[in-house]
C-alpha cells in the first residue's frame, strides 16, 4: 500500500466538487488523470486527506468548436484529443503537441486540465497554451473566472488556481488560414518530458513579411514563457535562415537561468532552444506561406 | 482509519463486489485483494509499464489508478488472455517464438498494450508500433526480440481482433458473458505471487 491513508469523493457536479475542495476540516486535492499526482502519492510526496476525483463529474470532458475557439474540458483525455479530427484539422499544434506527450498508455488517462494545472516547466501544452493565447476557465467558491494562459503559470509547478479552485476548460483559438506554426522539442527518447522545446507561430503580412510571431519555450525555465525579444528580430523581416537563427540566439540568450539536471545541462538546453526555435520559426514560415495542406 | 468502499468490477469476465481502502492502488487490488499476481508492479509511478492492464479497453498504469476509481469497470488482466483449455494467445506465442522475453517481469505489460495497440489496429504501422513499445521498459530482452514478436502477433492475427481469437466472449470480446460472482481471495492469500 503506498499512498499514505486518504479518503475519495467522486462527485458528478462541479458545484459539489468546488464544496469539498473547499472542506475546512480536510485537506482536499483535485485528482484528474492520476499520471501526475498518483507518483506523489505512492511516493507519499503527497499526502492529502481526500480526493476530489473529477473523473465522474458531468460536462467536463467535451472537445468543441464555438465562435473561433476549440473548447476542451479540463477532463477531456490527451487520447481524446489526439483522436479528434476537429482538432486536427482546426488546431494542427494542439494535436502534434499531444503527440508529443507520454505514450498512448499515459494518454489514455492523463488530462488536458491536469496538464495545465500541474505546471511541469517541460510540458507540452503550457508552451502551446502560452504561444496560442489560449485561455483557462476555473470555478471556485465565488464563482467563474477566466484566466488567460499567459498569466496563468506563474512559477515551477505553480498556477493562478486557487486552492480550491477547479479548472474546467481550456480554449485555444484556432489556427487561422495563413498562420504559420511549429512545435518542437528535444527529448532523450520519443514520448520523455522535453530538455527543450518551442512553440512558435508566424504569420505573413501582404508583403511576405514576418508578423505577429509568438515564440514560446519550455523545459528551460521554471515556467514556459515568450521570447518578446526574438519574436522583435523577426516581425517586419522576410523569412530567411539568417534571421530566424539570429533570433533563435535571442530567444536562447534571454533564457534567465535554464533548468540543469542529469539530462541536459543549462548549457546544452540554452543551444538546444536557440537551434530548435531557429529552425520551428523557417518551419512556421513555410506553413505560412503555403497554408494549403501545411 | 477510512473505511471500506465497496466496487464492482469485472475482471477477465468475472465479476467481484468487493470492499477495499481508498488508497489502494488498481495494481495492489489485482494482486493482493483478488490473486491476480500476473500483472506485475515496478516503478508504481507510471515509468515502467509493467502494471500495464485493459480498463474499459484502454491500456493504462494500474499502479498510477486507485482501485475505488475502476468501480463500474471491465479490467482485463494478462491472466484474460489465455483460451478456454488454457491455450496461449496468439500476442503470447508470437513473445515466446521471436524471444520477446527473457525474464518476463515487464511481459504482461508488453502483452497488455500489444493487446491494445492491436485492437485499435491490425496493421499499425512502424511509428504506431515504436510509440507504443516505447512506454514500455523491458531491462533484458533487449528491445529487437520484442520488435519481432508484434510483427509475428500481427501476422498470426492476420486481422483477427485480439479479442475474437478463441470466439467471441473473449476478453473485450463483443459477447463476453456475465460470469457470475466470484468470492475473492482474501488480501493475506496472495503471499505466493507478490514477491516485489
Ligand atoms: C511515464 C509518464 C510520462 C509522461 N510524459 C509526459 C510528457 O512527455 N509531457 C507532459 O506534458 N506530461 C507527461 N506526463 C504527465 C502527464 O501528462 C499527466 O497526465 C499530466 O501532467 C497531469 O494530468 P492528469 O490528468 O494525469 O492530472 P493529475 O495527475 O490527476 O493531477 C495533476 C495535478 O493537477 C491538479 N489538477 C488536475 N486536474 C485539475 C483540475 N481540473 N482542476 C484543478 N486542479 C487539477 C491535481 O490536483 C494535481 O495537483 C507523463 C506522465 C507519465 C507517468
Ligand atoms: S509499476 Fe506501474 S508503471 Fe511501473
Ligand atoms: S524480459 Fe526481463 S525485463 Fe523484460
Amino acid at each position: 500500500m503506498k499512498p499514505a491513508p486518504l479518503d475519495h469523493a467522486a462527485p458528478t457536479t462541479v458545484g459539489e466538487a468546488v464544496a469539498l475542495l473547499n472542506d475546512p476540516e480536510r485537506e482536499a486535492v483535485a485528482l484528474a488523470g492520476g499520471q501526475s499526482l498518483m507518483p506523489m502519492l505512492n511516493l507519499r510526496l503527497a499526502r492529502p486527506d481526500l480526493l476530489v476525483d473529477l473523473t465522474r463529474v458531468e460536462g467536463l470532458d467535451h472537445i468543441r468548436e464555438s465562435a473561433g475557439w476549440i473548447e476542451m474540458g479540463a477532463m477531456a483525455t490527451k487520447r481524446a484529443v489526439e483522436r479528434s479530427s476537429l482538432v486536427r484539422e482546426r488546431q494542427p499544434m494542439w494535436h502534434e503537441a499531444t503527440l508529443q506527450i507520454g505514450h498512448p498508455q499515459i494518454r489514455n488517462r492523463g488530462t488536458v486540465g491536469g496538464s495545465m494545472a500541474q505546471a511541469d516547466p517541460a510540458a507540452e501544452y503550457p508552451a502551446a497554451a502560452v504561444a496560442l493565447g489560449a485561455e483557462v476557465r476555473a470555478v471556485g467558491p465565488s464563482g467563474e473566472r477566466t484566466i488567460p494562459a499567459t498569466e496563468f503559470f506563474l512559477g515551477y509547478l505553480t498556477t493562478a488556481l486557487a486552492p480550491g479552485e477547479i479548472l474546467t476548460e481550456v480554449r485555444v483559438p484556432v489556427i487561422p488560414p495563413g498562420r504559420g506554426w511549429a512545435f518542437r522539442e528535444v527529448c532523450r527518447r520519443h514520448g520523455d518530458f522535453a530538455m527543450a522545446g518551442t512553440a512558435v507561430t508566424v504569420d505573413l503580412d501582404a508583403s511576405g513579411r514576418c508578423t505577429a510571431t509568438r515564440i514560446a519555450l519550455f523545459g528551460v525555465g521554471p515556467v514556459p514563457a515568450r521570447a518578446v525579444e526574438a519574436e522583435k528580430i523577426v516581425d517586419g523581416e522576410a523569412p530567411g535562415e539568417e534571421i530566424f537563427e539570429r533570433a533563435g540566439r535571442a530567444a536562447a540568450g534571454a533564457i534567465d537561468e535554464p533548468l540543469a539536471d542529469v539530462h541536459a545541462s543549462a548549457d546544452y538546453r540554452r543551444h538546444l532552444a536557440a537551434v530548435l526555435t531557429g529552425r520551428a520559426l523557417a518551419q512556421a514560415a513555410t506553413r505560412a506561406g503555403r497554408p494549403e495542406g501545411s | 482509519m477510512i473505511g471500506d468502499r465497496r466496487i464492482r468490477v469485472s475482471v477477465n469476465g468475472t465479476a467481484y463486489e468487493v470492499g477495499v481502502e481508498p488508497r489502494t492502488t488498481l495494481v495492489d487490488f489485482l494482486r493482493a485483494d483478488l490473486g491476480l499476481t500476473g500483472t506485475h508492479v515496478g516503478c508504481e509511478h507510471g515509468v515502467c509499464g509493467a502494471c500495464t492492464v485493459l480498463v474499459d479497453g484502454l491500456a493504462v498504469r494500474s499502479c498510477l489508478m486507485l482501485a475505488v476509481q475502476a468501480d463500474g469497470s471491465e479490467i482485463t488482466t494478462v491472466e484474460g488472455l489465455e483460451g478456454p483449455e488454457g491455450e496461449l494467445h496468439p500476442i503470447q506465442e508470437a513473445f515466446l517464438e521471436e524471444h520477446g522475453l527473457q525474464c518476463g517481469f515487464c511481459t504482461p505489460g508488453f502483452l497488455m498494450a500489444t493487446y491494445e495497440m492491436l485492437t485499435d489496429d491490425p496493421k499499425p504501422d512502424e511509428d504506431e508500433i515504436m510509440e507504443v513499445l516505447g512506454g514500455q521498459i523491458c531491462r533484458c530482452t533487449g528491445y529487437q526480440g520484442i520488435r519481432r514478436a508484434v510483427d509475428c502477433a500481427i501476422d498470426k492475427l492476420g486481422g483477427t481482433r485480439p479479442a475474437d481469437v478463441f470466439g467471441a466472449g473473449g476478453p473485450e470480446g463483443p459477447d463476453a458473458p456475465d460470469a457470475p460472482d466470484a468470492d475473492p481471495v482474501g488480501a493475506d492469500g496472495a503471499g505466493e505471487g507478490s514477491a516485489r
